[in-house]
């Protein structure tokens, strides 16, 4: 818990900053509506005023609070079309599209985890893999992802496949990548000492890579998971931007530009952020419950 | 050769290929060790006492004459689990405990569990290590953790026991006991030890035999059969014959520099 105290000074600076720029980026504005009503603004109706706009240029972290607040937990409680009022979550609750971007975030993050660790399970044991792979898979991240994104989405919507797994494949291509790079470092970690032991046991390389890769590399694989999960969510983001804004949270970005929403679009980049981190977390605590059972932490 | 022949080396060389020229790592060594021996290898960096013992396990391969263990060629001693091999470092696995670290071997051969259990316990009996089979190596001492490696090469009874200067990286305090124990458990168990060294009073307190060699060609330039009797307490290395000995080899090596530097 030492932790803390820097945590809260941090998050407090930032509050500060951010407060500080919320009045210069609308005061614009406040100054408009005031020369259009014909009166003088006092500075503190100023700030007053800038913190409150409808559609500011920054919203005050506050007012991103209250909508996160309102999208979510009161939308479902209170809501028309709420949990509570229909029995299925609302469309226009976080909660929803946040659900809609974190399936497809988990099914691509799968995706892309299994292709990486295959992927660098051939790396490091074929020769022609080895050479021919990897550059691959760098360049495949040189593409931008905004580019390539609507054409997956259209390629497989052709062949009839939309929805959910189209915004995985997309995870996916992102998320191979820390994993196939980071595998590859932890099933080559074994040092020369190492595999001649294994040598002298006339191990083969099933038992090599059962007994020492693979175990040793179980440490690279969750930090390459923490990389690959959160490449996994702006993978899904990205692909929801092209879908029409339907759903999800890319849906919900997109819809608030469309609309000059910059408190939505901030309260749905604050969810995303809120999603990631909930995701690292929860993989940091599978990394230390498996390294403790597996005694490599002290 | 005989029946008790367990290392036979005729004219043995290897020569490594780099970009700065050939570097002769052996040249024309040849050597016999008898099944029982203790045999150390002495030299400066460089001598290929290392290399030798690597051509041994078929870590290396030759380049010039032959070399045979029990009778086969390096491979085939190898693929017959002739021989346990002991590193400098433990390079014990820290996601094993040290009963599983000393299983691994066991494993890989598959022998059935029973077995495993009753021969993790029977080496850790022998090197000293009963009551640690559940810590996790980052819990021992340096010494207990090439204890615990020694207790892996042991798992599989192979008669030859080969060891790269097991005791190099540990402290002078820690390698006499260990030096200790290690007679004790070649008198014990009759096993064929191959050393790799680079200390004087080591190489005479354990050797039955001593194998001084010097570098660039590596190659013998002594082979000295210790007087010693196979009674040896610590304080052996103050006898008359232990200091002859060690004179002797000390004059070997000086001998080999001689041509180098």
């Amino acid at each position: 818990m030492r932790s803390v105290v820097p945590v809260l000074t941090v998050v407090a600076v930032i509050l500060v900053l951010w407060y500080a720029a919320v009045i210069p980026m609308n005061a614009q504005w406040a100054y408009d509506q005031a020369a259009r009503a014909e009166v003088d603004l006092s500075f503190s109706d100023l700030v007053a005023q800038t913190m409150s706009a409808d559609r500011p240029r920054l919203p005050a972290p506050h007012q991103v609070v209250v909508e996160l607040w309102n999208s979510t937990v009161m939308e479902e409680l209170t809501g028309r079309f709420g949990l509570v009022e229909t029995g299925t979550l609302s469309n226009r609750s976080l909660i929803y599209h946040g659900w809609v971007t974190l399936s497809a975030t988990l099914v691509g993050f799968g995706i892309g985890t299994a292709l990486g660790i295959l992927l660098a399970v051939g790396i490091v044991h074929n020769r022609a893999m080895d050479r021919s792979v990897m550059p691959w898979a760098i360049a495949s991240q040189t593409i931008p992802i905004l580019a390539i994104a609507p054409m997956i989405i259209v390629v497989l919507n052709a062949v009839g496949i939309t929805g959910l797994i189209p915004k995985a494949i997309i995870s996916a291509y992102l998320s191979f990548f820390p994993v196939v790079v980071g595998m590859v470092s932890g099933l080559r970690a074994p040092d020369a000492m190492q595999l001649d032991l294994m040598h002298t046991y006339n191990a083969n390389r099933w038992e090599i890579f059962a007994k020492l890769r693979w175990p040793s590399s179980v440490p690279f694989l969750f930090a390459s998971l923490k990389v690959g999960i959160a490449a996994s969510l702006i993978g899904a983001i990205v692909g929801e931007l092209p879908t029409g804004a339907v759903a999800g949270l890319g849906a919900r970005l997109l819809s608030g530009s469309y609309y000059g929403q910059t408190i939505q679009i901030w309260s749905a980049l604050f969810a995303a952020a809120i999603l990631a981190a909930g995701m690292v977390a929860l993989i940091g605590l599978a990394q230390r419950i498996t390294l403790k059972r597996m005694g490599m932490m002290q | 050769m005989s029946e008790q022949t367990v290392i036979e080396a005729r004219d043995l060389g290897l020569t490594f290929e780099t970009n700065s020229g050939p570097i002769h790592a052996l040249k024309d060594v040849n050597l016999t060790i008898e099944k029982g021996d203790f045999v150390s290898f002495i030299g400066p960096s460089g001598c290929g006492k290392t290399t030798f013992l690597r051509v041994v396990a078929d870590l290396e391969q030759p380049t010039a004459g032959e070399i045979t263990v029990n009778g086969m060629t390096p491979a085939q001693a190898r693929e017959a689990r002739a021989y346990g091999y002991v590193f400098q470092a433990a390079g014990l696995y820290p996601w094993r405990n040290i009963e599983r670290n000393v299983k691994l071997p066991l494993e890989i051969m598959k022998m059935d569990r029973a077995e495993q259990d009753r021969r993790v316990s029977e080496v850790l009996e022998l090197v000293d290590l009963k009551g640690f089979e559940k810590s996790f190596p980052w819990q021992l001492s340096g010494g207990m953790q090439q204890r615990a490696s020694i207790a892996r090469a042991l798992a599989f009874d192979a008669d030859l026991l080969l060891m790269d200067e097991p005791f190099g990286a540990l402290d002078e305090i820690v390698r006499d006991h260990l030096n200790e124990q290690l007679i004790a458990l070649w008198k014990r168990t009759g096993k064929t030890i191959g050393f790799v060294t680079h200390s004087i009073p080591e190489a005479v307190y354990l050797s039955t035999r001593i194998v001084v060699m010097s570098p660039r060609p590596g190659r013998i330039t002594d082979i000295i059969e210790s007087p010693l009797p196979a009674e040896r307490p610590l304080d052996i290395r103050d006898s008359r014959e232990f200091i002859e000995v060690a004179h002797r080899v000390r004059e070997g090596l000086r001998e080999g520099m001689s041509d180098v530097a």
